[in-house]
């Protein structure tokens, strides 16, 4: 086996992130703003800086930018900034307050996220990102965001994710939405203003990069067809996470990899590619139409019992007519201490298992059920329908409109969906590729998370990095700036575009018999059998052969109709899938190479012997940061093996430890 | 910019749609608070012949001496015809800002929510415009006595009663008055909305309830006299 | 189940459009409205025909991309998003109108893609509090009433779909405008710049060529997030407010 990996990549130099300050880690944020260079206020109005995407991380910092006096251009591929999928969040955001006064402090969250992550974050933004969070607070409050309030008028805050301190802070069920709407609004002020000049419906299909910084984008208006270039002094990334692989995910149909990955291509590092998250509380498939998934607050399981039959012939029976000796409460069997409430990759794990076994219930979808009971009916007898009513009623109100069944009558049916992905671009400690002057903030990078994230930490993480750590770090690269002036003429400017152009032509020229959704579904299939909850080294060696060929077929057999001179959805859909499925391969890659399980990656072959995951600290406590070469055979569907740069994770001031459920 | 107009904001508040908004919802108050007055004097119709006209009478002479004779009359006139003359202006103009900004109509659209009252209300407002024309040329500008016998003259119970033992000036006088419960049904309500007072749930349904009970109200006194001059109860 | 179709196609702006009749037979009930466009649409690609297109994004309705006009109701028989529409709403057989929302603001890019920028345009024009990012006092400075701000989150709740215009027969946004305006009004944060922000909001909206509000309770019927009429009462009482205060 050792020789099918080395054929499939080869490994570089090392790499190291240089902008971190030494000292005690509570000095380092302090010193690295202190030590950021200054931008003369009168001359960031000769600095232009591009965003793409308007989610939490873009929009804040597009605002934050545009407040300082920069010259900003932001894009978003929906009709309206206020459309980025940060506003489909539920539960809520974390931070430092301590308000509760129940112990929490920067530390206590840095340690709970570097843990969570399974140990595999990078210490100095993880306590960054723990020292920023109460800031978020403050600032949201101020823009008018109506945080859940107690009766004194003051905010109220939940325990979440299994913390054991209250520091998560929410707005019902729509914590991201009403953080989105804030950070939109401080954006369309900026608009308003002149100091952001604001795209709808254009989507970034190339980076430029000059003299080996990055100098702007090529964006396609959506509307019209027309290919732009827009040059600046810098280039920010807040595009979001690539779940969309797997098709089917808790992902908006938008959601895509392109801008990383077209930057990735020009030579920004990926990092940790495989590391997804899957959430276990999901509305199950219910048919091959299926077009993404619907995500229930995981809250459900505090009060919710999960069980399948015993007995393969009870699947299809009514599950209030199977009696309690023919049910198995798996978690509750595995798990006795913490049952039901277990870590989300294990829930998910486990739901896998069980209808792998073909205990599954639901309809048939594929070949098996995909889908395990949540019972309420003893929460319902224990409290009383009305208080079930009162925490869980509009979670059941959103299942009961989704199935078309009654979820007080008739357990729930769940399974588990991809939700988020922990890797992304590479940065480093000032959020900056290995680009000089492209930075990735949000979900689109890597950083924070480890291998696995917190609940309630993605919301904080997209505001932190947008709001306070980009404008502080990226002034000490414009500082250097203006950048010798590029025109639209100039020789990589006009191959950019180019690029992008015949690209277009080639998916429109194609003219196969497949749709462009019928080459998504097989990825995500593969994907998801393969590297979804469970990967092997022989499923993920097969997944990429698997991918290659599907991806010779995109190529060569992919319909698009329509023109590129008008808003063509299939069109924008296909770059999207070609993109699609050469990430693909490149986490099947990193899945394979990392023969350890940690977070969201779990190998079958590194398992306990009561099969939890098992981390291999001495040989993988490394971030894998890819580094892209192209295909020998120079087409379009060949990829050459990527490089692999490993940065080592030190742990100065967190100790590893392996983590334990039972 | 590409992708913006430039905001609007010199643009003084008192050219926007809703101050025509107040405007309507200003003066429908004051139609709303004569018709009301105008009802409680009618119904002196049912005290006798010399009660009415005396009341009619003393409607001349209020204020006096500090006003002159009908003083008082023709300024109530003139707050009317200029409330009338602002109602009706924005209202047309509120209709064709409507109609600009849906030029292309749906081939298929349902009311969902839409009461009867709201529905007919601009082509009611338009039938009750007529009819107010009508009403005044009959009882206070030229004073017709269709079925009259004899003029009236001076005496405005009899032109009252007379005109009512027509039938067909009774049928138009119901019809109107079930076009203006429905008017006031919902503009009463509307007025408060527009005014701002219905800022919660509660005060919001209360002026719902009050549009219908004071178009009730005064309509259900309006339609009184007539029904009882045609009934020969009054004669 | 079987349903025949009547879609509203138009190629660009400036085409005049109409409506093209499909049958969609063996649907589930368990499709969304989308997913049964997706359906259809996949097969059009067979056929060699250019798919439908229609916005739609989170299909959580969440986001406000999708909406469609279908069978003369925002977003169908349902008080939903579209997304959040399923199949199980129609009965087998049914002949189902689906047509873009229609307002001169919100102009049609291509089929059942209309422009709703107008709506960006508002928020650009005051639906925001004017806070430089570090310029926040500490977020316990100011308590808020709960009263307040319960109904603050209620407005603020708006996604900004656009189907409070495309049920109001007269083409208004002030659901919208006052679900804005409410949201911001009940806040302390929000109270400087109060009258401002109102009447360049209206004045905005105004200028995109809504409609006036005749109180008449469809938008809110049509709104998947239920906000309510009064949000526009208070709309009204912001600007008489400002009226008084600007001359």
């Amino acid at each position: 086996m050792t020789e099918l990996i080395h054929g499939l990549y080869t490994e570089g130099a090392p790499i190291h992130d240089t902008k971190a300050p030494n000292g005690p880690i509570q000095t380092k944020w302090p010193t690295r703003q202190f030590e950021a260079r200054l931008v003369n206020p009168a001359n960031r109005r000769k600095l232009r800086v591009v965003v793409i995407g308007t989610g939490l991380a873009g929009a804040s910092a597009a605002a934050t930018l545009g407040e300082a006096g920069y010259v900003v251009k932001s894009f978003c591929f929906q009709d309206s900034p206020r459309r980025a999928h940060s506003i489909a969040a539920q539960g809520g955001i974390n931070a430092t307050k301590n308000y509760m006064e129940d112990g929490d402090s920067v530390y206590r969250l840095f340690y709970d996220t570097v843990k969570g992550g399974d140990y595999r974050a990078r210490e100095n933004n993880v306590y960054r990102l723990a020292e920023v969070s109460a800031n978020i607070i403050d600032q949201c409050v101020a823009q008018g965001v109506p945080f859940a309030r107690e009766y004194g008028g003051l905010l109220d805050n939940r325990s979440f994710g299994g913390v054991q301190v209250s520091r998560t802070f929410y707005a019902r069920g729509q914590t991201g939405q009403q953080l989105l709407i804030g950070a939109y609004q401080s954006l369309e002020r900026q608009v308003a203003s002149g100091g952001v000049e604001m795209f709808t419906r254009h989507e970034m299909l190339e980076l430029v990069v000059v003299d080996g910084r990055a100098r702007g984008v090529i964006v396609r208006d959506l509307v019209s067809g027309e290919i732009e270039t827009h040059l600046a002094d810098a280039v920010v990334l807040a595009s979001g996470g690539y779940g969309n692989v797997f098709y089917l995910s808790t992902n908006a149909m938008g959601s895509n990899v392109t801008a990383s990955w077209r930057a990735h291509r020009k030579g920004a590092y990926m990092a940790n590619p495989c590391y997804t998250q899957i959430h276990p509380t999901c509305i199950p498939v219910s048919g091959d139409h299926q077009s993404k998934l619907t995500l229930m607050s995981e809250s459900l399981r505090n009060d919710g019992r999960i069980w399948v039959p015993k007995r393969r012939e009870d699947c299809d029976k009514d599950p209030r007519d199977i009696p309690e000796e023919d049910r198995d409460y798996y978690l509750e069997r595995i798990y006795p201490a913490f049952g039901n409430l277990v870590p989300r990759d294990i829930a998910s794990r486990q739901a896998k298992n069980v209808c792998d076994e073909g205990r599954g219930v639901g309809p048939v979808v594929g070949d098996f059920r995909r889908g395990v009971y949540l019972d309420f009916a003893d929460a319902i007898a224990r409290l009383g329908r009305e208080s079930v009513e009162e925490q869980y009623g509009n979670l059941f109100d959103m299942y009961a409109r989704i199935t078309g069944e009654d979820p007080y009558a008739v357990p729930m049916r769940i399974y588990p969906a991809v939700h988020y992905v922990m890797g992304g671009l590479w940065v480093d400690y000032d959020l900056e590729s290995t680009i000089p002057g492209l930075y990735v903030t949000g979900e689109a990078n890597f950083s924070d998370h480890g291998a696995n994230r917190l609940g309630a930490s993605a919301l904080m993480q997209g505001l932190a990095d947008g709001y306070f750590v980009l404008p502080n770090t990226i002034r000490d690269y414009l500082a250097g700036g203006p950048y010798p002036a590029v025109e639209d003429d100039h020789p990589d400017v006009v191959a950019a575009r180019e690029a992008v152009a015949n690209r277009v032509q080639a998916l429109l020229s194609i003219d196969g018999t497949r749709s462009v959704d019928s080459f998504h579904k097989e990825l995500g299939t593969i994907m998801w059998e393969y590297c979804g909850m469970e990967r092997s080294e022989e499923g993920l060696a097969k997944a990429i052969d698997l991918i290659r060929s599907l991806r010779e077929e995109f190529w060569r057999n992919v319909r698009v109709l329509g023109s590129a001179e008008t808003l063509n959805q299939s069109l924008e859909k296909a770059g999207r899938v070609a993109d699609f499925l050469e990430l693909g391969e490149l986490m099947c890659i990193d899945a394979l190479h990392r023969r350890e399980s940690c977070g969201g990656h779990f190998r079958a072959e590194s398992q306990t012997a009561d099969g939890e995951a098992l981390r291999h600290d001495d040989e993988y406590a490394y971030v894998a940061a890819w580094e892209y070469t192209p295909g020998e055979r120079g087409d379009r569907a060949s990829m050459g093996p990527p490089v692999l740069h490993k940065e080592d994770l030190v742990y100065e001031f967190i100790e590893l430890k392996q983590r334990s459920y039972k | 910019m590409a992708t913006t107009t430039s905001p609007a904001r010199a643009t003084k508040a008192r050219s926007t749609t809703i101050a025509l908004k107040l405007v309507m919802a200003v003066t429908g108050i004051i139609f709303a608070l004569f018709v009301l007055a105008h009802m409680y004097g009618n119904l002196k119709l049912l005290a006798g012949e010399s009660a009415y006209n005396t009341y009619a009478e003393h409607l001349r002479t209020i204020g006096e001496p500090m006003l002159p004779h009908r003083g008082f009359l023709t300024l109530m006139e003139v707050v009317l015809l200029l409330a009338l003359g602002a109602h009706v202006y924005a209202a047309f103009t509120l209709w064709g800002r409507a109609r600009g900004a849906r030029t292309q109509r749906y081939a298929v659209k349902k009311a969902v929510a839409q009461s009867f009252s709201s529905k007919w209300m601009r082509w009611g407002g338009v039938f009750l415009l007529l009819f107010i024309i009508w009403h005044l040329i009959e009882f206070t500008i030229v004073k017709v006595n269709v079925g009259g016998q004899s003029v009236a003259g001076d005496n405005p119970y009899q032109l009252v009663v007379d005109s009512f033992q027509v039938w067909w000036l009774t049928i138009i006088y119901v019809v109107a008055m079930l076009a203006l419960y429905l008017h006031l049904a919902h503009g009463v309500f509307s007025a408060t909305q527009t005014v701002g007072w219905t800022g919660n749930a509660a005060a919001y349904r209360r002026a719902q309830v009050t549009g219908h009970v004071m178009a009730a109200v005064v309509v259900v006194g309006f339609l009184i006299p007539p029904l009882a001059i045609l009934f020969g109860l009054v004669k | 189940m079987d349903i025949t179709l009547k879609v509203w196609r138009q190629t660009g702006p400036d085409d005049k459009g109409g409506l093209v009749t499909y049958d969609v037979p063996d649907i589930s009930p368990d499709m969304s409205f989308l997913e049964m466009l997706d359906v259809l649409n996949e097969r059009l690609n067979d056929e060699g025909k250019e798919p439908i297109a229609f916005d739609s994004d989170c299909r959580e309705g969440i986001c406000g991309m999708c909406g469609l006009m279908i069978s003369g109701e925002a977003h169908g028989p349902e008080r939903t998003t579209t997304c959040q529409l399923h199949m199980r709403s129609f009965a087998d057989g049914d002949t189902i109108t689906v047509e873009p929302w229609r307002a001169d603001p919100f102009p049609v890019i291509k089929d059942l893609v209309v422009d709703r920028s107008a709506f960006d345009r508002i928020i650009q024009a005051g639906g925001f509090i004017t806070v430089n990012t570090g310029a926040a006092p500490d977020a316990h400075a100011t308590p808020v009433p709960k009263a307040n701000a319960e109904r603050a989150f209620v407005a603020a709740e708006c996604i900004g779909c656009g189907a409070c215009v495309a049920a109001c027969p007269n083409a208004s946004g002030m659901l919208f405008m006052g679900a804005k305006v409410t949201h911001l009004a009940e806040l302390p944060q929000g109270q400087p710049e109060r009258m401002s922000r109102v009447v360049s909001m209206v004045a905005q909206h105004d200028a995109e060529g809504f409609g006036g509000c005749t109180n008449i309770g469809e938008c809110t019927a049509a709104c998947p997030k239920e906000i309510p009429q009064d949000v526009i009462s208070t709309l009204n009482r912001d600007l008489r407010s400002a009226l008084r205060h600007q001359s």
